[in-house]
């Protein structure tokens, strides 16, 4: 496992294993605004950018503190407690320094801290054994294959208001069902190159 | 929605919480506001986890765990903790209650642990456990809270385990690792191992759920 080159991690976590087609996480903000490609895009942006730091900051203190001092069973809220920190962080040094930016991204952030992409990322991480610079291609992959995953699902919703659904299924059951279908598409790419 | 009364009465007869209020919040979290399928909380851990029967009953036991305990803990407290770090309190506790239950299947089973892997560590930010400690919770006396934690968490693990219980009788034939559908005339579809499968079996079972419920308790879309 330690021997495979960070670049292929990133491109494996992009595609053949993006963590939300085949690894689930991230689902209840994938469903709740995939409405419209824009804000899926912002949002997009937004975990991708706090999911590479993120696992950055969760390998450091997973293996330079919780280690060395035998408190690996902590990882779970020491994780979430970082996670929730740095988004505060990013919230006030955003709002800061860009308003601008903290429009277009401000009601996202906070989003973020309950986002299971986050925190299943780092601990994806700590199971699979990555070394720093694979962790950092392994995030960063991770976060742009969910940005893709939700910007093709809100292309898709917006198209699908057009069709007849019935009416049970109107609304999330259909965009579980197509989002069935753009895993089986991501299934394509299997064998391209390979993550356990 | 004779068949939903029935349900709720099935699930609270044996806990003695009939009188009062139990059996309407019961009845509330196990069915007419099935966390999963109606409130769509949750979905994360209900597509990965439901490859096997086995690992959906685990998982279901898990988030009745934690849910109950979490519950219990944020009532008991709920007087005493300031509003406004009362997210990271709850955050708090219910990572508490997690990584008990993470520890408990390291140590006893070892191998479901394996399988579950990073799954059980995200009930942390399963959307079910955090809206009932801040919705329910917060307002109600422990007791209440219990209860509340039980039928949603009852409520999760069922629908979780029928969508294990048709993905691995669909995709593998079989149902606990045994065979029921026979090799010989039954070729496994092995999409609904896979994710896909996973998530066509939540868009079916979320369809189904609407459609038995009928159209009228649609809110605002």
């Amino acid at each position: 496992m330690s021997e495979t080159s960070a670049w292929v991690i990133f491109i494996a976590a992009i595609f053949t294993n993006n963590i939300l087609l085949t690894n689930f996480l991230g689902m209840c903000s994938f469903i709740a605004c995939s409405g419209q490609i824009r804000t899926s895009l912002g949002l997009g942006t937004a975990v991708t950018f706090v999911l590479t730091m993120t696992t950055m900051l969760n390998y450091a203190i997973y293996h330079f503190v919780l280690v060395p001092y035998g408190l690996g069973h902590l990882q779970f809220i020491v994780f979430i407690a970082v996670i929730a920190a740095f988004v505060q962080l990013v919230e006030m040094f955003v709002e800061r320094f860009s308003p601008k930016l903290y429009f277009a991204l401000g009601i996202f952030l906070p989003l973020i801290t309950v986002n299971c992409a986050i925190l299943g990322a780092s601990l994806f991480m700590i199971i699979r054994e990555y070394s720093f610079l694979q962790s950092v291609g392994f995030g960063l992959g991770a976060g742009i294959g969910w940005a893709v995953a939700i910007v093709m699902l809100a292309g898709l919703r917006q198209k699908m208001r057009y069709s007849n659904i019935p009416e049970p299924f109107q609304g999330v059951p259909i965009a579980m069902v197509v989002t069935g279908v753009l895993a089986m598409a991501f299934m394509g790419f299997a064998g391209m190159v390979s993550i356990q | 929605m004779a068949d939903n009364k029935q349900l709720a009465c099935m699930t609270c007869v044996p806990k003695g919480l009939c009188q009062g209020k139990g059996l309407v919040t019961l009845k509330e979290g196990a069915w007419a506001n099935n966390p999963l399928a109606i409130q769509m909380l949750g979905i994360c851990s209900a597509l990965a986890v439901t490859n096997r029967l086995e690992n959906s009953l685990v998982m279901g036991a898990a988030l009745i765990f934690v849910c109950v305990g979490s519950n219990l803990i944020v009532s008991l407290l709920r007087k005493y903790t300031p509003h406004r770090i009362r997210m990271i309190a709850e955050v708090a506790i219910i990572a508490t209650f997690v990584i008990l239950f993470d520890q408990f299947l390291k140590a006893f089973y070892w191998d479901m642990s394996k399988q579950l892997g990073p799954y059980v560590g995200l009930i942390i930010t399963n959307c079910i456990v955090m809206g009932r400690a801040e919705a329910f919770a917060l307002q109600n006396p422990p007791m209440l809270s219990i209860v509340d934690g039980l039928a949603n968490g009852i409520g999760y693990a069922v629908v979780l385990a029928i969508i294990g219980f048709f993905r691995e009788l669909l995709g593998s034939g079989e149902i606990f690792g045994r065979t029921v559908l026979s090799a010989d005339w039954y070729t496994p579809n092995q999409i609904m191992i896979l994710a896909p499968g996973a998530f066509f079996a939540l868009g079916i079972v979320i369809g189904i759920f609407n459609a038995i419920k009928g159209p009228e308790p649609e809110e605002k879309k």
